[in-house]
Parts: C-alpha cells; sequence; structure tokens
C-alpha cells in the first residue's frame, strides 16, 4: 500500500483521539454545568473562566495519580480490559463522516471525511460496541472484587439486551437508504431527514444507545447506592480514567450515529453553515438529552430495566421494520 | 475493495498505541506504594474473607444465550433490509415468515418466565 494513505490515515487518527479526548474532558464539564443548572446551583465555577479549565485540572489529577492494584487479580486481563474499553470507543468512530458529501482539498490530495469509507459500513459499529461489553465484563471479572463482578455480570446483560434492540431499530434506515455505507445513508437524507418518516426508529435507538452506554436512567451496572462504581471499582488513577473515557466516548459515538442516519449527517437546513458546523450542532444537542435524562428521571429498577429491553423494545423494533418493509414495498411501483 | 480496510488496520494500529501509553505510562510516571491493606478488594471497609469469583445466578446465562440466538437472526435481517426495494412482495413474505418465527420462540421464551428476574 502507499505512504500517502497510511501518513493521511495517521494523520486523521491523531485528529479524531484528539478530538474525542477533548470533546471526552469537555462533556464531563458540560454534564455538571447543565446539571447543576437544572438544580439550581452554578457547578464548578472556580478553575479558569466559568470553570473552562476544570476538565484539565482533573486530567491532569488523574494523570499522576498512582494505580493501586487489587492483590488477587487476573493480571493480563486486568490491564487488557481497560485498553479493550477505550480501544472499542475510539475504533467506532472510524466509520463516521464528519461532513462531506465531497473531499476536502488539501495540497492536492482528495481526502475524505472519513477514516474508512467501506461497504460494511455500519456493521462495524455494531461489531465493535460488541467488543465493548468484553472490556467491561474482564474488568469486573479480573479485579476479584465482588462489587466489580457484580456490576459487570448487569451490565454485560443489560449491553447483550439492548444490543438487539439497537441492531434492530436500525434496519428501517438500511430499508430506505438501500446501503451500510454511511456516506450513501447521509446522501439519501439531502431532502428529508429520516427521523421524519421514521420517529418511532428514532426514538427507540436513543432508548437503546442510552442503555448500551450505561447512562441513567439505565446506569445500574454503576448504581452507587449498592455497587460502589460497578465494574471499575478496583481501579484508579489513569486506569479508572480509561473507563471514564470509554463511557464518554461511547455517548459521542451513540449521538454521532443517531446524527449520522437519522438527522441528517452534515446536512443543514438552511445551508448557512459547513457541513463539519451541522454535525457538531446535532451531536451537542443529542448529548444535552443525555445529561437532561440523567437530571430529570430516577434509576431504574433492574428487572424492568430488562424486560423493557426483551418484551417491548425487541418487538416493537420488528414491528416498525416489519412496517417500514411494506410500506417501502406498497410504495414502489 | 479490500483497499478499503487498510486506513482502518492503521487507524487501529494508531489507536492500540494510544491505549498501551495511556495504560502504562501515568501508572510509571506516578509510581506505586502497594501496602496489603491499599491491595485488598474494596468491600466497604470490611475484609473481604471469599474471593468474588463464585457462582453467580443462572438468569445471567439464559439472557446470553437468548442474546446469541436473537443476534444471529438479527444478522440474517441486515442483508435483506439493504436488497429489500429489489426483491419486494417476495422479500416482505419471506422476512414475515422469518420474524414470525422469532416472535413464536420470543413468546415461548416468553412464558417459560426466562425474562423473569429474582423470581
Amino acid at each position: 500500500m502507499n505512504l500517502e494513505v497510511v501518513v493521511v490515515t495517521l494523520i486523521k487518527a491523531a485528529i479524531i483521539i484528539l478530538g474525542l479526548l477533548t470533546g471526552f474532558a469537555y462533556m464531563t464539564l458540560f454534564e455538571r454545568k447543565v446539571q447543576a443548572r437544572m438544580q439550581q446551583r452554578p457547578g464548578p465555577n472556580r478553575v479558569g473562566p466559568f470553570g473552562l479549565l476544570q476538565p484539565l485540572a482533573d486530567g491532569l489529577k488523574l494523570f499522576f495519580k498512582s494505580s493501586a492494584e487489587p492483590a488477587g487479580r487476573d493480571h493480563l486481563l486486568y490491564l487488557a480490559a481497560p485498553m479493550l474499553s477505550v480501544m472499542a470507543a475510539l475504533a467506532t468512530f472510524a466509520i463516521i463522516p464528519v461532513s462531506g458529501p465531497g473531499y476536502i482539498t488539501i495540497l492536492g490530495h482528495n481526502i475524505g471525511w472519513y477514516v474508512m469509507n467501506a461497504n460494511i459500513g455500519i456493521l462495524w459499529y455494531f461489531a465493535v460496541t460488541s467488543i465493548g461489553v468484553y472490556g467491561i465484563f474482564l474488568a469486573g471479572w479480573s479485579s476479584n472484587s465482588k462489587y466489580s463482578l457484580l456490576g459487570a455480570l448487569r451490565s454485560s446483560a443489560q449491553m447483550i439486551s439492548y444490543e438487539m434492540a439497537l441492531g434492530l431499530s436500525l434496519v428501517p434506515v438500511f430499508i430506505l437508504a438501500g446501503s451500510f455505507r454511511l456516506v450513501d445513508i447521509v446522501n439519501a437524507q439531502n431532502k428529508w431527514w429520516f427521523v421524519i418518516p421514521l420517529l418511532p426508529a428514532f426514538i427507540l435507538y436513543m432508548i437503546a444507545g442510552i442503555a448500551e452506554t450505561n447512562r441513567a436512567p439505565f446506569d445500574l451496572p454503576e448504581a452507587e447506592t449498592e455497587l460502589v462504581a460497578g465494574y471499575h471499582t478496583e481501579y484508579s488513577g489513569m486506569r479508572f480514567a480509561l473507563f471514564f473515557m470509554a463511557e464518554y466516548i461511547n455517548m459521542i459515538t451513540v449521538s454521532s450515529i443517531a446524527t449520522v442516519v437519522f438527522l441528517g449527517g452534515w446536512w443543514g437546513p438552511f445551508g448557512v453553515l459547513p457541513g463539519p458546523w451541522w454535525f457538531l450542532i446535532k451531536v451537542v444537542v443529542l448529548l444535552y438529552v443525555y445529561v437532561w435524562l440523567r437530571a430529570s428521571l430516577p434509576r431504574m429498577r433492574y428487572d424492568r430495566l430488562m424486560q423493557l429491553g426483551w418484551k417491548s423494545l425487541l418487538p416493537l423494533s420488528l414491528l416498525m421494520m416489519m412496517a417500514t418493509g411494506v410500506v417501502v414495498v406498497a410504495a414502489q411501483r | 475493495m479490500l483497499s478499503d480496510y487498510f486506513p482502518l488496520l492503521i487507524f487501529l494500529a494508531a489507536i492500540f498505541v494510544f491505549g498501551l501509553i495511556a495504560l502504562f505510562f501515568p501508572p510509571w510516571l506516578a509510581g506505586a506504594r502497594t501496602t496489603t491493606a491499599k491491595a485488598l478488594p474494596y468491600e466497604s471497609g470490611i475484609v473481604p474473607r471469599t474471593t468474588a469469583r463464585r457462582r453467580f445466578a443462572v438468569s445471567f446465562y439464559l439472557t446470553a444465550m437468548l442474546f446469541i440466538i436473537f443476534d444471529v437472526e438479527a444478522i440474517f435481517i441486515y442483508p435483506w433490509a439493504v436488497i429489500l426495494k429489489g426483491l419486494r412482495w417476495f422479500g416482505i413474505a419471506e422476512m414475515a415468515v422469518f420474524v414470525g418465527i422469532l416472535l413464536i420462540a420470543l413468546i415461548y421464551v416468553w412464558k417459560k418466565g426466562a425474562l423473569e428476574w429474582g423470581s
């Protein structure tokens, strides 16, 4: 293979990693600020103007903390788990087209707005989120702590239950777009965003996505009052930060996928702003919804949570899929 | 075709290197002073008496098995969705049969009580 692809991809990788790290850092501040405002308190406001340097302070603190390791851990898996989690979270971003439809031309090279534009497209996302489950489960199992193990069990059971609904809720989009390629899916939304005909599928996807990322009101794996911190109880310092990072990057990914498949990706209604800005605005709006839900809803009971996944979301997404199929075929001539 | 995946390989290598650095560099920089008490698993201040690796509720196994069954079936649905516009009513009929069987299976598991928790 040629050198150009290697260099271009490495630069893209650096941009994505740095971008997601910054996104993750400021997502924590955004979450704390918005939640604080919803609870009538100012939130972090001491470090820098409006607390803008707070993530930096937190990051530096975690960076220089020593990592306490529990005795009786499984040495290899204990280290592999945070690695798997964060790699799975970052790897998903390879398929997401940040803008388009064309190329950006730098120094005479045509560069796409994505890392990979393969025909498997969104299947990569499903494949990689499944690997994320391993990271969480191995973390809980390898640290030889009861809280960790319980959190990991809950978490993996929850994630695999909602993965079904997550996968099936996107099938209507594939029917309409006729492709797995995310660039094709966005181009198919040139006139109408898919959220308009497929609103129920969008809602199903967001519910499943929130459960998949273990966020409130489905944050059972990290139920502080009963499980301390769940699967990452025994991790500290930067290794804990890796799990934290994976969780927030997963939120960004779920929002990005929702933006790309349902909200028209880089297409804006007025065409005033360039593509990446539209993409960013839509992702931030969806992230705001995450924080909003966390500030508004109490945590669900575990049996209710599993039943919601299997007894409601799964049949509903199958129904939505069949209904879309029938309508699309009936509308054809 | 295969060249589509080449950037992915480089991307994975890049994030692997990032992961390795984040995993080993800061703990090395910070150093570690391990004591016996520090190395105990956290159990709200109580000294752990047994290992955590014990048997756990069978419901988790059931969920995992159900997931494998249904997820494999979901994989069959994806290619169908992409070419549905070409298959037309034939495709709808085929998928109706498939989803019907899937739903019968789901109702069976439901009635058997495999989806109940804590009972």
